[in-house]
């Protein structure tokens, strides 16, 4: 860590893997429901637990963003944070709202649209929040040196907080809401969220290899052009069978077919960087989320986006476990992975520490992430058994859930597996830290840049 | 594969590009915006009963359990047809009146099968969200769902 203020981003850390935590127990109090549909039924709700669930979910990974950013920005833009307390306010803010939501929708105070459930009030908080946020970074990079890498991250956040606002739009008529809807649903996880995902993988792909930054920054480009090109009209793979014109079903299916290639030129970006680095990290576990996340992004958003995204398969699989079975994969791959590779990487530096705990760390990895496949596996059969029975053979929805027990048995089985895994990435990183550096290689650092490529 | 290109060109390129699609993007959805308004949807048939039925949808967030023409929760069956599934179209009194008494009869208490919580909703109440429901099952959806059952 070369400058004071990057330690702002300490408390962001810690503050979203308490509400990963969190957001995965509701996720596996939800698959209980799946499986003894009687539980909870009146304290709480199915429909109550799944928005804590999915709120939650885009909580965290916005505070991990926030935090991301504080981390990096002062060594890519070779100054400290403009305002640390601004930060910690800021951090503060955003945290009393998503705990405010939560407790408040277990007293059904919330609103009704999927993913926007937050009462205006909180919704206004955040927004505050994020602004002063984005103030904070920007006056940063305003007093520094404008890299690409912060240049993109930047961007990315600032698109994301514009495209928000349409959260605040709803109109009356049920086919434009949901027109609008997608500007923050789709824009974010498909367009500018890219933007954020990109840089902080070429931020850790310039630390941790030390591989020429024109080279990584030259990739960066391409891969975000690829993304907005693909994802902007993607977005008409929404806009099928909710009222609008016909044309969106070649658009669609084109575009975003088209956006299984940056997901794919991510993989062979981080693969390639770290095959022709010279440097030998010592943060393996870093390394693995890194790599990881790139390759689970590419199958979980690439390869099952691409298996419903053509408008003949979604006619049939749209709005079935085949959906939520590439949404979990896909965030996971995509969000989830990216900010712990961040977490992993930054976290020894910002406690002051080598690399610690990487065994525990890394059992993690694979447990999540196996978890997480197993997971998206069971629900792909299941949604495919439901598309065929309910959309092509006929029958009523509750008779074929009835055949799906099993599916969702082992959907539980998976979800708790992964549960002990988060249990144990959090022990990893916050808990007592034991330096485990890899045989051969204790003298490397794992702060700083290379000399002469900082 | 990108030998041939300067950090200064991607750049260029990703700018100018995002650019030209963003703005392809906006004017696509400016157009379905009147499309939405003219020709899909019952846009003049937005009553106040409508409206209020969507506020009552959204303020019990049923989407969180339910689909709504294939998006939302998939933990329960697909309301975007239902007006349609009881019948609505050949006997819009019958099918009110059996969606009326569904809302009322929840939850149904049956050991090991699903529950949907129950409200005591007005008889307005009720007659506003099934006057959304009616409404959102007039939409042109390009022929979705493949059948009845939604
Ligand atoms: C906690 C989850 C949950 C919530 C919230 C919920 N429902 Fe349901 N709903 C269900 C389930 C489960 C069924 C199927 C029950 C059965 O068949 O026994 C159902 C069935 C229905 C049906 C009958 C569908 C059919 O095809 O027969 C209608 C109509 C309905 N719900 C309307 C609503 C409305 C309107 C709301 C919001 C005010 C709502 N539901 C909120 C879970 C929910
Ligand atoms: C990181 C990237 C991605 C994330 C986080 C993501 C997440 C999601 C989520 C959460 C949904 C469900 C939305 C809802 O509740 O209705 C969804 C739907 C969908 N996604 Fe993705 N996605 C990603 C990338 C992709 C890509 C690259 C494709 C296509 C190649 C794709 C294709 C689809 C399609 C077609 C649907 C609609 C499913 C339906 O009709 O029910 N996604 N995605
Ligand atoms: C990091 C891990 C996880 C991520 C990123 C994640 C993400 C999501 C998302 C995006 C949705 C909304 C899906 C959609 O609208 O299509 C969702 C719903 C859900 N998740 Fe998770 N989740 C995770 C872990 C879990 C776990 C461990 C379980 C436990 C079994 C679980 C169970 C559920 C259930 C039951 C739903 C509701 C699906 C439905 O509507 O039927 N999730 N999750
Ligand atoms: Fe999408």
């Amino acid at each position: 860590m070369r400058y004071q203020t990057q330690k702002v981003a300490y408390p962001f850390f810690i503050a979203a893997l308490v509400l990963f935590a969190a957001q995965v127990i509701f996720g596996v109090v939800a698959g209980a429901i799946y499986v003894w549909p009687n539980l909870l039924s009146e304290a709480m709700p199915f429909h109550i637990v799944r928005m804590s669930h999915t709120n939650l979910l885009i909580v965290w990974l916005l505070i991990g963003f926030f935090g991301a950013t504080y981390y990096l920005l002062p060594e890519e833009a070779e100054t400290e944070i403009y305002s640390p307390n601004l930060a910690y306010v800021q951090l503060g803010l955003f945290v009393f709202a998503g705990a405010a939501a939560l407790v408040g929708y277990q007293f059904g105070i919330h609103e009704g649209r999927e993913f926007l459930e937050q009462p205006l009030w909180v919704k206004i908080l955040m927004t505050i929040s994020f602004l002063m946020f984005l103030y904070n970074g920007t006056m940063t990079l305003i007093n520094g040196r404008r890299t690409a890498i912060s240049v993109v991250l930047m961007m990315g956040l600032w698109l994301a907080a514009i495209f928000w606002l349409f959260a605040f739009y709803n109109p009356a008529n049920l086919s434009l809401d949901k027109m609008y809807w997608w500007y923050v649903i789709h824009l974010w996880v498909e367009g500018v969220w890219g933007l954020i995902m990109a840089s902080l993988l070429a931020y850790l792909v310039i630390k941790m290899t030390g591989v020429d930054r024109e080279i990584i920054e030259k990739w960066l480009y391409v891969i975000v052009g690829l993304v907005l090109f693909s994802g902007l009209l993607g977005t008409g793979h929404h806009y099928y069978w909710i009222g609008l014109p016909g044309y969106w079903q070649p658009v669609g299916s084109f575009f975003s077919a088209l956006e299984v290639l940056p997901l794919f030129a991510m993989v062979i970006f981080v693969f390639y960087m770290f095959w022709r680095g010279s440097r030998n990290h010592p943060n393996k576990s870093a390394i693995l989320w890194t790599l990881g996340c790139a390759v689970m992004a590419f199958f979980g958003a690439g390869v099952w986006g691409f298996m419903h995204t053509l408008s003949f398969v979604n006619y049939y699989s749209h709005g079935t476990q085949i959906t939520a079975a590439h949404a979990h994969l896909a965030f996971f791959g995509a969000y989830v992975m990216l900010n712990l590779a961040i977490f992993s990487y930054a976290l020894p530096q910002l406690r002051g520490k080598q690399p610690y705990n990487q065994v525990l760390n890394m059992w993690s990895f694979w447990l999540m992430t196996s978890g997480m496949a197993f997971m998206t596996f069971v629900l792909t059969f299941a949604g495919v058994i439901q598309t065929h029975m309910q959309r092509v053979v006929g029958q009523r929805y509750m008779d074929v859930q009835d055949d799906l027990g099993l599916f969702y048995t082992m959907r539980l089985g998976a979800g708790v597996v992964v549960a002990i895994a988060v249990l144990m990435y959090i022990y990893a990183m916050l808990g007592p830290a034991r330096e485990q550096l890899p045989a051969g290689a204790p003298h490397l650092a794992a702060g700083g840049g290379v000399k002469g490529n900082p | 594969m990108i030998e041939g290109l300067t950090r200064n060109a991607a750049r260029n390129i990703f700018f100018g590009g995002s650019l030209f699609f963003f703005l392809v993007f906006i004017g696509l959805t400016a157009h379905s915006h009147y499309y939405v308004v003219t020709t899909s949807t019952d846009h003049a048939g937005l009553t106040d009963s409508v409206k209020h039925g969507k506020h009552i949808w959204e303020q019990n967030s049923c989407i969180n359990c339910h689909s709504l023409l294939g998006e939302g929760a998939y933990f329960a069956p697909e309301l975007g047809n239902v007006w349609k599934r009881y019948g609505g179209e050949h006997s819009p009194a019958g099918a009110r009146n059996a969606l009326k008494i569904w809302m009322r009869i929840q939850p149904t208490g049956i050991e090991g099968r699903r529950q949907m919580p129950g409200y005591d909703f007005t008889e307005e109440e009720l007659d506003a969200l099934i006057d959304f429901l009616e409404w959102t099952s007039r939409i042109d959806t390009q022929g979705w769902p493949p059948n009845i059952s939604g």
